[in-house]
């Protein structure tokens, strides 16, 4: 379990949030919704190290995450990445080894072995050699999880990853998600879309400038809940008896 | 052909001739190496940057009589230490950072030297002299040569990762800005061998040219630097050529070349594909195949 307590940061003056306390189970897929600039970004780059909090700890089964560093695999949010660089995708995969390697040792057979097997789990084997900017944003996220797969963390976060891809991709994500999830690992998402939220996730963050609730998402995802922090008007319409997605 | 003759003839006898020859090619490799990591970092205002800005070491390093090096490396990585801490301690841009930085040490630079009172090594500074180059020289660039092909050999995945995605490497650990201290401390010692062959207002140009050409022709990154580093050394020889031909300055003479060699590049590469039909059937296809 991921246990995140007192956690506050602030890029100025005003903090983004402020002593926020919430858990992560392992072997369940966590979303994490909210509104634009909500924070969701910001609590996950903190939790990483990315950036620096004004306080608060984050303890993974009671261990200080700073130490279990190569046990994260994180995938950003809409990357501005150099898509020119001269590196194919099999390349990219191979990257994620180079945690566990340390320095001065060159990724081998069993490198090259996984990122391969990597490539295939998320059925992009056959772009192997192409290089990354003559993929579609789809296949690019689907690169991104195949590097995660290598990296053979036991937390691994994803920040909106599935905004303006297509859905085959979604899918074919969704299900190494789920995957993941039953290996027992702690799947971490921020998520846009909120039509899917029941269907894609075991429990919920709802957050919004510091956490609004958490647990089983049956429980969080509730009218009132999505009243409270975005509007009425879309709990209205996410949770009418007629074109509603709860069950 | 007569003068090309003349030149290698010219080789064969003159070893100031040949020591600038393999000075030419050992600081071709090496800007050509560096100089693909600081075009994919996005870098090439800091390559300008740290060149210039080592102008005040040299001068100091000519006034207390001790290496070059030294004295380039110092202020160097102060440069770049300098411009950084500006940009994470205020709101100013890192191109508006490295502007101001620069263009300080450059002036201090100049002031240094005129009370050095050497104003024809001045010259030689800002423009090269590469037909005077000594056995100390030759000792050093070849040094700095080896130091530059072990730290590319040595830390090449966490340069290609750093450079490819700085925040992958972040969060498994990498000290990304100790790597980039490092690169910028390689950096500067190229640029002091540079100095000799273009002097210091080309050496950006040694750093940058090749290397956009050889990103013109690969997709690998591998691939690139040899083709830079190869490209770096062809330029040099084919520059000196010219210098030593037609009297021209050995500076402006290579970085011409190199700059032709980009222009055709620009032309008939694959990648620029000005005119696709030139390859069509290998690369026409590997253009843009979205899903
Ligand atoms: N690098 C930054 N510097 C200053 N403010 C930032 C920075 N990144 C985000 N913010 C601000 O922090 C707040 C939370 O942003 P973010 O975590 O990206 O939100 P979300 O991911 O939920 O959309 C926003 O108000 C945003 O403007
Ligand atoms: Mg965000």
């Amino acid at each position: 379990m991921l246990t995140v307590k007192n956690l506050t940061v602030a890029y100025d003056d005003t903090p983004v949030f402020t002593d926020v306390a919430v858990n992560f189970n392992a072997g369940k897929i966590t979303g994490i919704i909210g509104p634009n600039g909500a924070g969701k970004s910001t609590l996950i780059k903190a939790m990483l190290g990315l950036i620096k909090a004004q306080s608060g700890t984050v303890l993974s089964d009671g261990h200080d995450l700073k130490q279990l560093q190569k046990q994260i695999a994180y995938v950003e949010q809409r990357k501005d990445l150099d898509l020119s660089f001269p590196i194919s995708v099999f390349e990219v995969v191979m990257t994620g080894t180079y945690g566990k390697l340390g320095l001065f040792r060159q990724p081998g057979k069993a490198a090259r072995d996984a990122s391969r097997a990597a490539l295939e789990q998320v059925d992009l084997a056959e772009f192997a050699d192409r290089q990354i900017g003559q993929l579609s944003g789809g296949q690019l996220q689907r690169v991104f999880v195949a590097r995660a797969i290598v990296q053979e963390a036991q937390v691994i976060i994803l920040d909106e990853p599935f905004v303006g891809i297509d859905l085959q991709s979604e899918t074919a994500i969704m299900a190494i998600l789920k995957q993941w999830r039953d290996a027992g690992k702690t799947i971490i998402v921020v998520h846009h879309d909120l039509n899917k939220v029941s269907h894609y996730f075991d429990d919920l963050v709802i957050l919004n400038h510091g956490i609004i609730d958490y647990g089983p998402v049956d429980d969080v995802y509730t009218a009132d809940n999505i009243e409270r922090t975005f509007s009425a008007d879309l709990s209205a319409v996410l949770f009418s008896p007629a074109g509603g997605s709860k069950k | 052909m007569t003068s090309i003759m003349n030149f290698i003839h010219a080789l064969g006898q003159y070893d100031f001739l040949q020591s600038a020859l393999i000075a030419a090619i050992m600081v071709g490799v090496m800007s050509g190496i560096i100089g693909s990591f600081i075009i994919l970092r996005g870098m090439s205002m800091m390559g300008d940057a740290i060149s210039h800005a080592v102008l005040p070491g040299v001068a100091v390093a000519y006034m207390l009589g001790i290496n070059v090096l030294i004295g380039a490396s110092i202020f160097g990585i102060l440069a770049a230490g300098l411009i950084g801490f500006v940009v994470s301690h205020s709101k100013i841009k890192t191109d508006t950072s490295i502007g101001i930085v620069f263009s300080a040490f450059y002036a201090l630079g100049f002031i240094l030297i005129s009370l050095a009172e050497s104003s024809t090594n001045l010259h030689h500074i800002l423009f090269g002299n590469i037909l005077a180059v000594s056995d100390t020289d030759i000792m050093t660039t070849t040094v700095i040569l080896g130091l530059v092909i072990l730290f590319v050999v040595f830390f090449y995945k966490e340069l290609l990762i750093t450079s490819f995605d700085a925040t992958y490497a972040q969060t498994y650990g990498l000290k990304v800005h100790i790597l980039h201290y490092a690169l910028m401390f390689v950096l500067t010692l190229v640029t002091v061998s540079a100095l000799q062959t273009v002097g210091i207002i080309l050496v950006v140009a040694m750093l940058i040219t090749p290397a956009a050409t050889a990103f013109l022709w690969t997709d690998r990154l591998a691939t690139m630097l040899v083709l830079s580093a190869s490209i770096g050394a062809v330029a040099s020889v084919v520059g000196l050529y010219f210098s030593y031909t037609l009297n021209w300055a050995s500076g402006p003479a290579i970085v011409l070349v190199a700059a032709v060699f980009f222009g055709i590049s620009f032309v008939i590469s694959p990648k620029q594909a000005l005119f696709p039909r030139l390859w069509h059937g290998t690369n026409a296809k590997k253009k843009r195949v979205i899903a």
